[in-house]
């Protein structure tokens, strides 16, 4: 399995044609604490760059986008009632949705975890 | 991100006396009111929380403090606002609006009748950061030129709130404890000379201590030192005074806000409306009388989903009556909740709502105010 992160602070973890996507450790400590996730529905189709998801702080709103364009399979129903958990594990338990990837060169295009921590570490 | 492109006039961000005490303390720095400010430290639920249950260490040096005195002062600023600033005795302070021709509210205010000295009568007031400047043109424009106005640059203003305020404040300054809410009194802490009221704007008892910016640093330091206290951002003080009820200028009051749309009616006293003589006087007795278009109405959000500023208010037909003003999710409260202006038929407490933001509707119920129970310590009548 290989994890991939975009600018905007999304991970992807792609196993096969399936991907899981959340936010980055860095963006959840950006935002703060975490009060609600609305995450996308199965079936819902995405193009890359799509808001994908909201996720709502204390003090903002902010768009999730998707880093690649596939159908949605499923929405992480845990974080309806436990939005902090994209506070306390944002690269496990907490990640947004998975769905099937329709371009997998679309991953060619993302950063892998060294790039990205490089990338934070410019911010 | 944005920038700046599209402004013609870039106006430098201006730093407090505790800039380099805030950024120490891990405070996250953001342009607030013209000033580098604090919005967080450790984080701001885990802040809102600790200011109810202990005491919260707030810096809001870049609130106009003010002070006022020559002969004929007492009326001269009673023409300006609707407070009865002539019946208000030595050392209490009162809350008020600085108000435009047509009773607009041009800002929110505290003031504190300090005792008169050789050049007549004395006043301090505190107003909002953002408005300063505009509030003192106004008065300079509308005071008698025998009247001076000096504004306290050279002091900070911090703010410690909370039920345990008063417990680590009397360790350094004693005494303290002796006031009661609105009241205020002059202390000394290591040789320099303290103004202290209590009052604040969580809806918790607490002080506000205006200070020389020399000592700010020393102070915050001693303060920090008690076991009660912790440095609050301002992400922290806006859900607080939310869960309060109080309204924030430049969000819930502006000029097109009459002290009535704003259910702030308390500000009008009573010998104010019987003699008028204060700003739109006419029109804010009518309302008073006869209701307003619209009123200030707090509101429980259905669901989880914050509603901020900017969501519209729908009548059943899903017209746009009314606009959310301030809203976010309440830390002690456990839910999201709002202010709002709404049609007057729409403003009793119990009628549910709609609200669309972001294309979403979401459910609301209007309720009284404030939404957690303030807890002032008020002296005995």
């Amino acid at each position: 399995m290989s994890r991939y992160f975009t600018e905007d602070h999304e991970w992807i973890d792609v196993d096969g044609d399936v991907g899981t996507v959340g936010i980055s450790d860095y963006a959840q400590g950006q935002l703060g604490d975490i009060v609600f996730v609305d995450v996308p529905e199965a079936g819902k189709s995405l193009a890359k760059g799509d808001e994908a998801a909201v996720v709502e702080s204390v003090k903002a709103a902010s768009d999730v986008y998707s880093p690649v364009s596939g159908s949605v399979i499923e929405g992480n129903a845990a974080l309806a009632d436990e939005p902090g958990l994209v506070n306390t594990d944002p690269e496990g338990e907490g990640w947004f949705f998975k769905l099937t990837l329709s371009d997998a060169s679309q991953l060619d295009g993302l950063m892998d975890e060294t790039a990205y921590q490089a990338f934070v570490a410019k911010l | 991100m944005s920038d700046h492109d599209d402004e013609d006039v870039i106006i430098e961000t201006m730093t407090l006396p505790l800039d380099g005490w805030h950024r120490a303390h891990g405070g996250r720095m953001v342009e607030f009111a013209g000033y580098w400010m604090p919005v967080q430290f450790e984080g701001i639920m885990a802040e809102h929380l600790w200011t109810r249950e202990s005491a919260g260490l707030f810096d809001v040096s870049h609130m106009g403090q003010i002070t006022f005195r020559g002969e004929g002062l007492v009326p001269a600023l009673e023409a300006m606002m609707p407070a009865d600033i002539a019946g208000l005795a030595l050392n209490r302070a009162r809350y008020s609006l600085l108000l435009d021709e047509g009773g607009g509210i041009l800002d929110d205010l505290m003031l504190t009748r300090l005792p008169a000295d050789e050049d007549g009568e004395r006043i301090y007031m505190v107003v909002n950061g953002a408005t300063k400047y505009d509030d003192i043109a106004h008065m300079l424009d509308h005071l008698p030129d025998d009247i001076t106005l000096n504004l306290m640059e050279d002091h900070a203003l911090l703010a410690l709130q909370g039920p345990k305020a008063v417990d680590a404040l009397v360790r350094l300054v004693p005494g303290v404890d002796a006031l009661v809410f609105m009241q205020a009194a002059p202390f000394t802490w290591q040789g320099h000379n303290l103004w202290i009221s209590r009052s604040g704007y969580t809806g918790e008892d607490g002080f506000e201590i205006s200070i020389p910016a020399e000592g700010v640093e020393a102070f915050a330091d001693a303060l920090l030192e008690q076991p009660e206290v912790k440095p609050i951002g301002l992400g922290a003080r806006d859900s607080l005074r939310l869960e309060a009820g109080l309204p924030l200028y430049g969000h819930d009051l502006s000029p097109e806000i009459t002290p009535v749309m704003a259910e702030l009616g308390f500000a009008l006293f009573k010998r104010r409306r019987e003699e008028g003589g204060f700003p739109g006087a006419e029109r804010i007795l009518a309302e008073r009388e006869n209701g307003p278009i619209t009123k200030r109405v707090g509101l429980l959000v259905e669901g989880r989903q914050p509603v901020r500023e900017g969501a519209t208010v729908l009548d059943e037909d899903g017209s746009t009556v009314g606009s959310v003003t301030s809203g976010g999710f309440a830390p002690s409260v456990g839910a999201p909740i709002a202010m709002a202006y709404v049609p007057l038929a729409m403003a009793t407490p119990g009628t549910r709502i709609q609200l669309s933001q972001r294309g979403k509707v979401h459910a609301a119920t209007v309720t009284s105010m404030p939404f957690v129970p303030h807890r002032y310590v008020r002296g005995a009548k």
